[in-house]
């Protein structure tokens, strides 16, 4: 029998890999060229990748940005003997692209919609900008924004004060601290500025202003309803409880919507007529009325979700089974039929008389579809929650509601960020569908360019450029998840 | 027969049993569907005491302590906690959750959260204590449990026995006046048990009334004033501990106490 006892005299030292298998040799041998199948691959690969470039750049790099039509391109390109792409059209028709059928000297307006939307968007999204920064921007924005439409005392009066707020707050910016003292700053919210998401709350009401005028006082009478939601909320929640606090605040929002609301701005604006030019929905089109819708559904989708999510899994009877319904019915219906529910039902029940504005069905049919995958994926990040999540809650004396806001729904819903952005990623694309329903998004807008005939036949370049807008917004949403998820790791596996 | 796992002192001068009752339950039963797992429970347990719950797994140890502050609904029966009875009425549940405070086996600490704000989660919310106030208890506990220089990490940043400190500083921020634990240890490392059987050990120098279900058997002797022997969903024997481990009565426990030992 052999000896099994060993004793170990002396400690190993840490020693470097072997240099094969480290640095750019290490890599690419690891990477690309372990083994001869995977070599040959990799060449074929390369190889096809160069092909597929080559063809392109060559498309795409066609000297034709001038011409009028398509037959002068064609011209252009058989004379110089290469290119292949008729990028006149896109020229000749990109503010149509963006903006369809909206009133030329009006466009002013939208694209002050868009810019400010990044400033109401920039306190949600993220943490690491100061309250400082986001009301500079926002003076900036504004400031520059006077400087694009005609001059009058109004506006001069407006680029002072806004110069010397930008100031102000630049100077106050300057003199922020540096490292520690910054962060405490920044997460006390720099003292005298007020939080910016007062803007983006100021912004929903904003921006259907902006986009289709008229008076003042209609988004000021959606605003008041809220208010008045809220303050019914307020008063009735310590007497009957969080529910019935919540559905009365609802009933009694949407009641004086559909009742109050449009008397009251009428009457307000015989008293006080500001305004802006009204442009009609009809006008609308383009990029521009893809986002509009894009991202009103995607905003109230995610709540709408969440409620949706929640009701599924609620002990109420009632309530469970009408958000089982509900996301069932919605799933199994494609949005095109939503649409065209949109479009020529709704308005068979409405009682006539009424003008329920396309756009606006359009956007409630976009949100309601999303609302009903959304509360599925999130139904997914709630299912993954350990059982004892509820329990510890439960035990520290959190009520339903706390639990959910304070414990459940931060988890459930950094779970589910891969699929409420999937969802919201599908949701923008599927905008395009409205071009079937005869509103004129990109896609509309692209047959409608068709029928000129310039451009009778012109395919790739419009599709081309379609894809490139949709691109850059999907793709920045993609890469927007997956810098939330990293921000809001904290399991340090 | 084993000792306790640390070698600290127990001293036992402020563990006072006072005859004032902290729960008292009457005839309570309980059923998972059809399935009859406490059966005609009765204890009661004055303020001060120690109680250790042993027995084999599926017996109703976790049921039992969990129907204390209502995490499970018991069927038949009474269970008054402080006072208060517990019903379907949702104050009384609420009231009597943030009396009592729960330790688990897993921890359950928010993982989105970081050890501070765990801690004053509760007290902010539920107590209504001002952020500022909230946070000084919070630390002071934190150190009273030896982790104050944790408090702005992650519990995933944690060892475990960390973790289950951070989990019962969490529950002494609610100011409870109970406390229960379910195998706080059994999830734990050797090395790591000690330092929370040595947390535990303080709180009940300090006369919190504690109901403890463990496998630790040298802390059920030393700690403990009454050892509950619970097998079927029954309670079958309870003794003061030294009578428990030397001198048991029924062969059930006999039998249980010779697998542990
Ligand atoms: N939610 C539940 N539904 C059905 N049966 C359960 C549930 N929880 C526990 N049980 C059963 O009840 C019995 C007692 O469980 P438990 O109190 O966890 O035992 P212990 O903690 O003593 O190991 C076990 O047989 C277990 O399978
Ligand atoms: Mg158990």
């Amino acid at each position: 029998m052999t000896d099994l006892s060993f004793v170990r005299t002396e400690m190993l030292p840490e020693r470097a890999p072997p240099p094969s298998t480290t640095g750019v040799i290490g890599w690419l041998r690891k990477n690309l060229f372990d083994g001869w199948l995977n070599s040959a691959l990799t060449i074929v690969s390369l190889l096809f990748v160069f092909w597929v470039l080559d063809h392109l750049f060559v498309w795409g790099i066609s000297p034709t940005w001038s011409d009028g039509s398509l037959d002068q391109c064609r011209t252009t390109i058989s004379e110089a003997g290469w290119g292949g792409a008729c990028w006149g059209v896109i020229r000749e028709r990109w503010p149509q692209m963006l903006y369809g059928f909206y009133p030329e000297e009006l466009r002013i307006r939208p694209t002050l919609a868009f810019f400010l939307l990044f400033i109401a968007l920039i306190p949600v999204l993220f943490s690491m900008i100061s309250r400082r920064m986001n009301w500079l921007l926002l003076a900036l924005v504004l400031l520059a924004f006077t400087f694009a439409v005609e001059s009058s005392g109004l506006i001069i009066a407006a680029r002072v004060v806004l110069a010397a707020a930008a100031l102000w707050i630049g100077v106050l910016l300057v003199r922020v601290p540096t490292g520690e003292e910054r962060e405490e700053q920044i997460k006390q919210g720099a003292g005298r500025l007020p939080n910016p998401l007062w803007f983006t709350a100021l912004y929903i009401f904003l921006m259907p202003w902006l986009l289709w005028g008229g008076t003042v006082w209609t988004p000021v009478a959606v605003a008041l309803g809220i208010v008045i939601g809220g303050l019914a909320f307020r008063l009735l929640s310590p007497m009957t409880g969080t529910l019935a606090a919540l559905i009365v605040a609802v009933v009694a929002t949407i009641l004086w919507w559909l009742l109050l609301s449009g008397p009251f701005a009428d009457m307000m604006h015989g008293i006080f007529p500001i305004g802006l030019e009204p442009v009609k929905s009809r006008l609308f089109g383009g990029l521009m009325l893809s986002i509009t819708i894009g991202v009103v559904a995607i905003a109230v989708s995610l709540p709408l979700g969440i409620v949706l999510a929640l009701g599924r899994q609620s002990d109420l009877l009632i309530v469970k089974y009408l958000s089982v319904i509900f996301i069932e019915f919605i799933r199994g219906v494609p949005l095109i039929t939503l649409l065209f529910v949109a479009s020529v039902l709704l308005n068979i029940f409405m009682p006539p008389g009424t003008n329920f504005d396309i756009i606006l069905r359009v956007i409630i049919m976009a949100t309601i579809f999303s609302a009903a995958y959304m509360a599925e994926v999130i139904r997914g990040g709630l299912a993954a929650l350990p059982k004892g999540q509820y329990e510890a809650a439960d035990a520290l004396g959190l009520d339903y509601w706390k639990a959910q806001r304070l414990v459940i729904m931060p988890q459930a819903l950094k779970i589910s960020i891969p699929g409420i952005v999937s969802t919201f990623i599908g949701l923008f694309k599927d905008t395009t569908l409205v071009s079937i329903i005869g509103l004129m998004d990109p896609i509309g807008l692209s047959n409608a360019i068709r029928a000129d005939a310039n451009w009778n036949g012109i395919v790739w370049e419009l599709y081309g450029f379609i894809a490139l807008m949709f691109f850059i917004f999907t793709f920045s949403m993609s890469r927007y998840s997956m810098y939330l998820e990293r921000r809001l790791r904290t399991d340090h596996r | 027969m084993s000792t306790l796992e640390t070698d600290r002192k127990v001293n036992r001068s402020q563990m006072k049993v006072s005859d004032k009752v902290a729960i008292e339950i009457r005839k309570m039963n309980k059923w998972y569907g059809q399935f009859h797992v406490l059966r005609d429970i009765d204890l009661t347990v004055y303020e001060g005491e120690r109680i250790v719950i042993a027995g084999p797994s599926g017996s109703g140890k976790s049921t039992l302590i969990r129907c204390i502050n209502r995490l499970e609904e018991h069927q038949s029966g009474q269970i008054i906690v402080d006072g208060i009875e517990l019903s379907s009425d949702l104050k009384n549940i609420d009231k009597v959750r943030s009396e009592v405070g729960m330790v688990f086996q897993h921890f359950n600490l928010f993982p989105h959260l970081t050890i501070l704000e765990n801690c004053t989660l509760a007290p902010i919310w539920v107590r209504k204590i001002p952020r500022k106030q909230a946070e000084e208890t919070a630390m002071h506990f934190l150190e009273k449990v030896k982790i104050p220089e944790q408090a702005h990490k992650y519990p995933g940043q944690l060892s475990g026995g960390q973790q289950q400190r951070v989990a019962i500083a969490r529950s002494l921020c609610m100011m409870p006046r109970i406390m229960l634990f379910d195998e706080p240890t059994s999830a734990l490392d050797p090395e790591m048990i000690k330092e929370v059987l040595d947390t535990m050990i303080e709180l009940a120098e300090e006369g919190m009334t504690m109901l403890v279900v463990t496998h630790e058997m040298g802390f059920a002797q030393q700690v403990a004033n009454r050892v509950i022997f619970m097998d079927a969903g029954q309670i079958v024997e309870q003794n003061e501990p030294t009578e428990f481990f030397n001198n048991p009565k029924s062969e059930r426990t006999k039998l249980f106490l010779s697998q542990i030992l």
